[in-house]
């Protein structure tokens, strides 16, 4: 039981306290503005994409929905999933597999690419 | 924070005894995001499936462009851009919405743990309806899973999407029974804290798929 006590209390040094309300209120905000500010990239950078801001728009649509996604992604995972306050061992339960993820989308991506403009070229 | 905050944190995130390991942290938790972790893999599969037949499909209907068939019929984007939108919004607050719960399970706040968990499943079954209005509309357009590449990988995503959301909705009723009944006090929080990871997950992986799927030309 002694070992388990020190356990247990190895685990309050290693963790740190949630955050509280008011940040978890602030965090919704900010995910609310960039899910709005992901559908107006696609309204002005597909369907008003003639002229003015929309023709600026147009040609980055897909970096900016990437990073608008990857910035909502890093924001539930760090403050609502805690990875931010718990130990670093969950963070790299999490992150590893998400950068072979990573790997894995980018690899059948490319290979695909490769596969059909071979086939353009041979036809 | 004050002290006593911190103190009610700190204990809500000891492990219990019998769930402790040599890492100093709870087996349970450890678990979770060891599935977490397997799950990622399991939908970057999806999510690269779909982006590699993404504008491969040789008949319609397609998401972003209207498509005339060779016998004359005319199929509209089959998108909802509007709709999907309302969904998405719903499933981050409800993200919103369990850390609150969470939080008041952490401090015994019973009212906060209960009305919060109870919006986190009216979302979450919004949401699921959404999905299910959805694919009943495409179907009735004319999109099924064998009708092109788009289909099949459309439905395919999605589908184990929601199917995970349904699976969240499950959980989050099981807790907010065991609420009802008591049972999820500061000492158990953690038994809410691993549904709430899990939902928080579903959350996220919908993040990645709302622009690849539906804002991406």
């Amino acid at each position: 039981m002694t070992a388990h006590a020190d356990i247990a209390h190895g685990e309050t040094a290693h963790e740190h306290a949630h955050p509280g309300i008011g940040t978890y209120v602030k965090i919704g905000v900010i995910l609310f503005v960039l899910t709005a500010a992901e559908v107006a990239v696609y309204e002005f950078g597909y369907n008003h994409a003639g002229a003015g801001f929309g023709a600026l728009l147009h040609p980055v649509v897909i970096p900016v929905l990437l990073v608008l996604s990857a910035l909502k992604f890093a924001l539930v995972a760090m403050f609502y999933m805690h990875l931010k306050q718990d130990s670093r061992l969950f963070s790299s339960l999490f992150v590893f597999p998400l950068i072979i993820a990573a790997v894995v989308i980018v690899a059948l991506i490319a290979l695909f690419a490769y596969h059909y403009a071979f086939q353009k070229l041979i036809h | 924070m004050s002290h006593a905050a911190h103190a009610l944190d700190a204990h809500a995130m000891a492990p219990a005894a019998d769930h402790a390991t040599t890492t100093g942290l709870d087996s349970r938790k450890m678990a979770i995001w060891t599935f977490i972790g397997s799950e990622c893999l399991f939908f970057a599969s999806l999510i690269s499936t779909y982006l590699v037949y993404r504008g491969k499909s040789l008949v319609g209907p397609f998401p972003h462009e209207a498509w005339t068939s060779p016998a004359g019929q005319h199929f509209e984007p089959i998108l909802e851009i509007k709709l999907v939108t309302v969904g998405t919004a719903l499933l981050l607050f409800s993200s919103l919405f369990v850390v609150i719960a969470l939080n008041g399970a952490q401090r015994n706040r019973r009212g906060q743990l209960l009305t919060f968990l109870g919006l986190t499943i009216m979302c979450g079954i919004f949401f699921v309806g959404m999905q299910v209005y959805e694919f009943t509309h495409f179907v009735h357009e004319g999109l099924k899973l064998q009708t092109n590449l788009f289909g099949a990988s459309f439905f395919t995503l999605t589908g184990f999407h929601g199917t995970h959301v349904t699976m969240g909705v499950i959980w989050l009723i099981t807790m907010f029974i065991l609420a009802l009944r008591g049972k999820v006090t500061p000492e158990k929080a953690l038994n809410l804290e691993l549904a709430a990871l899990y939902w928080h997950f579903v959350d996220v992986v919908w993040i990645v798929i709302f622009p690849v799927v539906y804002l991406m030309k």
